[in-house]
């Protein structure tokens, strides 16, 4: 069975706004997902090593600023419900399953390689500019915040600026 | 009034809140196509713009809808949580997650979905984005003087720009659509398709755009809750006649002697005037700041009774309207000043031997209630302190 085309995108952006919207009016916060695996990441470090966190400044003001952990964060919560979520429409839609997605001119492992640097980019990134797509850029611009405006013109704009350089890595 | 955490949900739930924004927001992400790689890197080589028209469909839904939220009065922005800026720091960390984007081909939040379900790349992408984050936290010594450095608080776009929310939000709403109009001709030239749109997709999609101004403008040119209040208020001052609300100083004394547990004495006066002098047992809830929801829930209280005075009378018919837009209490306005009300307890004078029963009478309630309320105020210091209610500030980002 093939699987089902994609939402139309300005009906999935609608929805996904009614979303946000809902979880500001409720929580008072907005969306996000780098926060989600810098609790994990942090808390677990925390945990494998305490000797060294305790003689690294970040690590120690973070465990002290969030005794509960993983457990008690928000984002973490929000990110289990987004795998669940995406999990559960890839099950309707026919798109589950083990796959790699990469460009035509590369390999499988190539494209893992690329994808684990592009991610620590992005995972770096995100914690200097207190904030992802997600967290930073979509939310920002639904409370009109200058910072989370500014943060998304430099990931789409820098984005752009590179897209030449990592072209062998997408087309033809 | 929202933000309904942490005043009417606990914190507790509030996690409940997040694991079911987390369903909607991965449900949608997936549906739209942004656990596709390809599909997300197409809006950097322009044959694909899906990720350009859900994002900013839904960052200009949910800003109209927070404006019209505000609007309404159900939701507080003074509450909600704004990014702050700090300049340099947003700008490198965009442009490195920039790079991070192209290289990867993915965002934190779309590799999450994709590997949700099953792609190797999105869990790479994952544990890439763990590295990075454990890298920040090892060089933050380093960093720390970027990450820091202009420091401007939650600022808004709008006062940035020097222009009214609302202005903004039209004009960033026009660029959002007019960004769909030419992205679709890009990606229709990149693909080298000429598609016709259908006839009843031009109707719906005009009429998207039509709600969406629509909605602004109705923010932009109808008064808000607040702003109806207070017409309402100003013309109620004028209209009515408040000598069934109002009560002497003296019977309040006497409320304040027995009932002091079944009451709220307010004064709306400002914070100097309140700490210069205030009548026992009153609570300073400055008229201005009166609609603040700090205040509600003692404005608002069903078995107590609100008793108002200022020096003004003027102003204490008004913060007696304002209660009266509240269903539960009774309220009343005291028809003396807190001066007068100061003089007439304080300063008795003792009555001549040829006084009026009548005086006498008045002058011994008076002598009572005075030491009545002071020997109260003595032995109900500590459990009577005003409530100084805390305003909560809500967390957030990633």
């Amino acid at each position: 069975m093939n699987a089902e085309k994609y939402m139309n995108p300005y009906l999935a952006g609608f929805l996904l706004g009614l979303v946000l919207l809902g979880t500001i009016y409720v929580t008072g916060r907005g969306l996000g997902a780098s926060g989600a695996v810098k609790s994990v990441v942090l808390t677990s470090i925390i945990k494998m090593a305490p000797e060294h966190s305790a003689n690294t400044p970040y690590l120690k003001s973070y465990g002290e600023e969030n005794p509960g952990g993983p457990l008690k964060d928000w984002l973490v919560f929000e990110v289990i419900g987004v795998i669940i979520g995406a999990f559960f429409s890839g099950v309707i839609s026919n798109r589950t399953g083990i796959k790699l997605e990469r460009g035509p001119n590369i390999t499988n492992k190539t494209r893992i390689i690329a994808a684990i640097i592009g991610g620590a980019l992005f995972g770096f990134g995100s914690q200097l500019g207190r904030g992802c797509t997600s967290g930073s850029a979509l939310s920002g611009m639904a409370v009109m915040s200058f910072g989370g405006i500014i943060t998304m013109l430099a990931i789409f704009g820098s984005g752009y600026a590179f897209a030449y350089f990592f072209r062998k890595l997408w087309l033809k | 009034m929202g933000p309904l955490v942490p005043f009417i949900l606990s914190n507790e739930f509030n996690l409940i809140v997040a694991l079911i924004a987390g369903i909607g927001f991965g449900f949608i992400l997936e549906q739209a196509g942004f656990s596709s790689t390809k599909k997300l890197v197409g809006l950097f080589y322009g044959y694909d713009f899906t990720v350009l028209k859900v994002f900013f469909t839904a960052g200009v839904t949910a800003m109209i809808g927070v404006l019209l939220f505000a609007h309404w009065g159900i939701l507080d922005l003074s509450l909600i949580y704004i990014n702050p800026t700090f300049l340099w720091s947003a700008l490198i960390g965009g442009a490195i997650m920039g790079v991070g984007f192209i290289i990867g081909g993915f965002c934190p939040g779309t590799s999450v979905c994709a590997a949700a379900i099953g792609k190797l790349d999105g869990l790479a992408f994952v544990f890439g984005s763990g590295l990075g984050v454990l890298a920040f936290a090892e060089g933050y010594p380093m960093l720390e003087k970027i990450y820091l450095a202009e420091a401007w608080g939650p600022v808004l776009m709008s006062e940035m720009l020097g222009m009214s929310k609302i202005l903004f939000a039209f004009l960033l709403t026009a660029v959002a659509f007019a960004a769909f109009y030419f992205t679709r001709l890009i990606e229709n030239r990149v693909n080298n398709i000429h598609p016709k749109l259908l006839k009843e997709r031009v109707v719906l999609y005009s009429s998207a755009v039509g709600i969406a101004f629509a909605i602004l403008i109705f923010v932009a040119f109808v008064p808000d809750s607040k702003s109806r209040i207070e017409t309402r208020i100003n013309k109620e001052l004028k209209l009515n006649d408040f000598t069934s609300a109002e009560i002497p100083a003296d019977k309040l004394a006497s409320e304040i002697v027995n009932n002091y547990y079944k009451i709220n004495v307010i004064d709306v006066r400002s914070q100097e005037e309140f700490k210069a002098y205030h009548l026992p047992f009153a609570i300073n809830i400055p008229i201005e700041k009166m609609n603040e929801r700090e205040w509600k829930k003692i404005l608002d209280q069903k078995h107590k009774v609100n008793y108002f005075y200022s020096d003004d009378h003027e102003m204490t018919k008004k913060a007696y309207l304002y209660a009266e837009t509240m269903k539960k209490p009774e309220n009343y306005i005291l028809t003396e000043s807190s001066s007068d009300f100061r003089k007439i307890f304080s300063d008795l004078v003792v009555p001549t031997p040829n006084a009026s029963k009548k005086e006498i009478n008045v002058y011994n309630f008076r002598k009572k209630a005075a030491t009545d309320m002071a020997a109260l105020v003595e032995a109900l210091k500590n459990s009577n302190q005003p409530v100084v209610a805390k305003t909560l500030k809500v967390k957030g980002g990633c």
